[in-house]
């Protein structure tokens, strides 16, 4: 089991903590290593005391703000307001340095692209110590490097970005259940093609001719005239208070799991006016949720398979999957939209498939069995999941790096900035 | 009772629990004005609380600096320009160092008392004035859990704090029937960067739900306030402890 020893330091006057502290971290719901320091570094910046608002124009939407903000704290205050985050990934308790570092995408990603192509500007503490601003007319060689380029160019001090106006606090969500992987696939592209949001849940234990049956869900923001008068609460939070002994997330488990959510929803899907909570981060509703997989916890591991490569490549990837017995808690597919303009951005058309992976022995090999299918089909990995992934497996998928590389090195000539991640994948 | 919207003037709030008493001010529509010491924080904050005020209110600011008692009556000057007659007053400000550099750096130590106690009830007496002057308010004072027993750990911050919380307590009793409401709070552990690369005890908390419970206490009159609220429990027991045992406690 990899251990990463650190610690993390925090303070509101991130601009003069990281003068000492290149490497940044923000509320920590990155699955790998992106936010730990590096062998020989002890040390990271803490990002989330840094938090303040600096400006919104409500005629507008752009928001500028500290890289610490929360999304959580965003949504609170902004949805009253008729406005949201225009890109959320799975959970709001992420920062929006951390939105920008992983350049984000989400259920809407067909639509609207990452987070990345909201943004407007930002200013960032660069390794060469400079506090710059950039843009896509400012320097947009660092700007571009930095949407998604997981923290290495330097730390995100604010960010301004354009928030989304939205009709209601409320979601319309439809589900629809899909027997095998052909059919989750044409479910996902369908509901695509007309509704703004959409992503598919598959049952990773299924196999053989049941192999990727799942639900896809398809939502869209409620009209207000839609919205009943006394709108959604969200249901009680829960929390796993303790750390879940190993055996009770195995495969038995999981089946069961997995064969209640797909019995939950009917033959014929469901609709609902939910909370947008509810259909945006299922999981914050459980608090230490993580704490399911027990004191040796999970990775994720998430990739995209181009559009070009064809459902086979799905499969290919599911049935290794499925062999090697990764039994996956939560399984998520996304059809993807146009690439961003991040360097090192994750998404390009095609397949997203997302999958958890308890820590055990075999999961390296597991990891390094996927990533073999993901470079045959073209494809590339997420590295805001990733733990494991071998430099020669990241360098094999990713033709963009060099060009990533030479723009690092020239915001920070003297190497400050490393994380785990960045010495596992790039040497430095 | 306070009329909302409150008019309040917060000392400390670009950091910690003054940043996050202010935040809830704001956000209930009160209207605020912050003293500090850095003009550009101050700005950054002042948008900040802008942003999150549910009121069509401007967030004001005013240079203070607890070393220097001469900004103190300008300061206070300028915010009742502002806002009108004031209806609460929060201190959140002061200075923490451990007790080992405070004996290593005489200088720190004799600022640090000097800015903690003296300065601080120095401004304390020129917004209780103010307060009193219109009729009542309530000034809320941000003291410790330090202040109860001499500790190996805080015994100099903590001297200064239980000077503080007698003051506070003084004024209580003599003012009360003048209107004036004191509300000393005592903060345990909570982190924020005051307390960044401190060892974790039990019962830490978190500055928001300090900041609740403070605007609580403001709301309800209460004189003394634990935070977390845990604290109070704790407290009680570390009250009863005997010399003896507290000389042998290293905390």
């Amino acid at each position: 089991m990899p251990v990463v020893q650190g610690a993390e330091l925090r303070s509101e006057d991130l601009a003069r903590l990281t003068e000492d502290l290149p490497l940044a971290r923000g509320l920590g719901r990155a699955y790998g290593d992106a936010a730990l320091p590096a062998p020989n570094d002890r040390l990271i910046a803490g990002t989330t005391l840094a938090d303040r608002i600096l400006s919104f124009d409500p005629d507008t939407g752009v928001l500028t703000a500290e890289g610490g903000l929360s999304l959580d704290e965003l949504c609170r205050l902004f949805l009253p307001r008729g406005f949201f985050t225009p890109v959320s990934p799975g959970t709001r308790f992420v920062t929006l340095g951390g939105m920008v570092a992983c350049d984000v995408h989400g259920k809407n990603h067909h639509r609207e692209g990452t987070f990345g192509r909201h943004v407007l500007s930002l200013t960032v503490r660069t390794g060469a110590g400079d506090v710059v601003r950039c843009s896509p007319d400012e320097h947009d060689d660092l700007f571009h490097a930095t949407i998604g380029g997981m923290g290495l160019t330097g730390v995100i001090l604010t960010v301004t970005l354009l928030l989304a106006r939205v009709p209601s606090m409320a979601i319309v969500e439809e589900s629809e259940r899909a027997e095998d992987i052909d059919q989750s696939l044409d479910a996902l592209k369908s509901a695509s093609a007309q509704w703004p949001m959409t992503a598919g849940w598959i049952d990773c234990l299924a196999s053989g001719r049941h192999m990727g049956r799942g639900v896809v869900f398809r939502g869209r923001w409620a009209e207000p005239n839609e919205v009943p008068p006394s709108p959604r609460s969200l249901p009680r939070n829960l929390s796993v208070p303790i750390d879940v002994p190993g055996w009770l997330l195995s495969e038995p488990t999981v089946r069961a799991f997995n064969a209640l959510i797909y019995w939950r929803y009917g033959v014929r899907g469901r609709s609902a006016i939910v909370h947008p909570y509810t259909f945006l981060y299922p999981l914050d509703a459980v608090s230490h949720w993580t704490r399911l997989y027990g004191s040796r916890g999970f990775t994720q591991y998430q990739c995209v398979l181009p559009d070009g490569s064809g459902r086979a490549a799905v499969t290919r990837l599911l049935s290794v999957l499925t062999r090697r017995g990764g039994a996956s808690f939560l399984t998520v597919i996304k059809d993807c939209g146009a690439e961003g303009s991040g360097l090192l951005s994750f998404p390009r058309p095609g397949i997203s498939i997302a999958v958890d992976l308890p820590m055990r022995h075999g999961t390296q090999a597991l990891v390094d069995a996927l990533n073999e299918v993901v470079i045959a089909e073209g494809g590339r990995i997420y590295l805001a999941k990733d733990a494991l992934t071998r430099r020669e497996h990241f360098q094999a998928m990713e033709p963009r790096l060099d060009a990533f590389l030479a723009v690092r090195r020239k915001w920070d000539p003297e190497q400050r900035i490393r994380s785990a991640q960045s010495v596992r994948l790039f040497g430095w | 009772m306070v009329i909302r919207p409150a008019n309040v003037v917060v000392l400390g709030a670009t950091k910690g629990m003054g940043r996050a008493v202010a935040r809830r001010l704001a956000e209930r529509g009160d209207r605020v004005f912050l003293l500090g010491r850095d003009l550009g924080e101050l700005r950054l904050s002042a948008a900040d609380l802008k942003a999150r005020s549910t009121g069509p209110y401007e967030v004001g600011i005013a240079q203070c600096d607890l070393q220097r008692p001469e900004t103190f009556g300008t300061a206070l000057e300028q915010a009742e320009t502002a806002l009108g007659p004031l209806d609460i007053v929060v201190v959140t400000a002061a200075q923490f160092a451990t007790q080992d550099r405070l004996e290593q750096d005489t200088d720190l130590a004799h600022r640090l008392l000097t800015v903690n106690f003296a300065n601080t009830v120095m401004f304390c007496e020129l917004a209780r004035k103010r307060l009193i002057a219109r009729g009542g308010g309530t000034l809320c004072v941000f003291s410790s859990v330090a202040d109860e027993r001499g500790r190996k750990r805080v015994v100099l911050y903590g001297a200064s704090k239980a000077g503080l919380s007698g003051y506070l307590e003084g004024l209580d009793h003599r003012y009360r029937h003048a209107g004036l409401v004191t509300v000393c709070v005592k903060p345990g552990f909570v982190t924020t960067s005051m307390t960044e690369g401190l060892r974790r005890p039990p019962f830490a908390g978190d500055a928001d739900a300090v900041a609740k419970r403070v605007l609580d206490a403001i709301d309800r009159r209460k004189p003394v306030v634990y935070a977390p609220a845990a604290w109070a429990f704790v407290m009680f027991w570390i009250r009863l402890l005997p010399r003896f045992v507290m000389r042998r406690l290293d905390f």
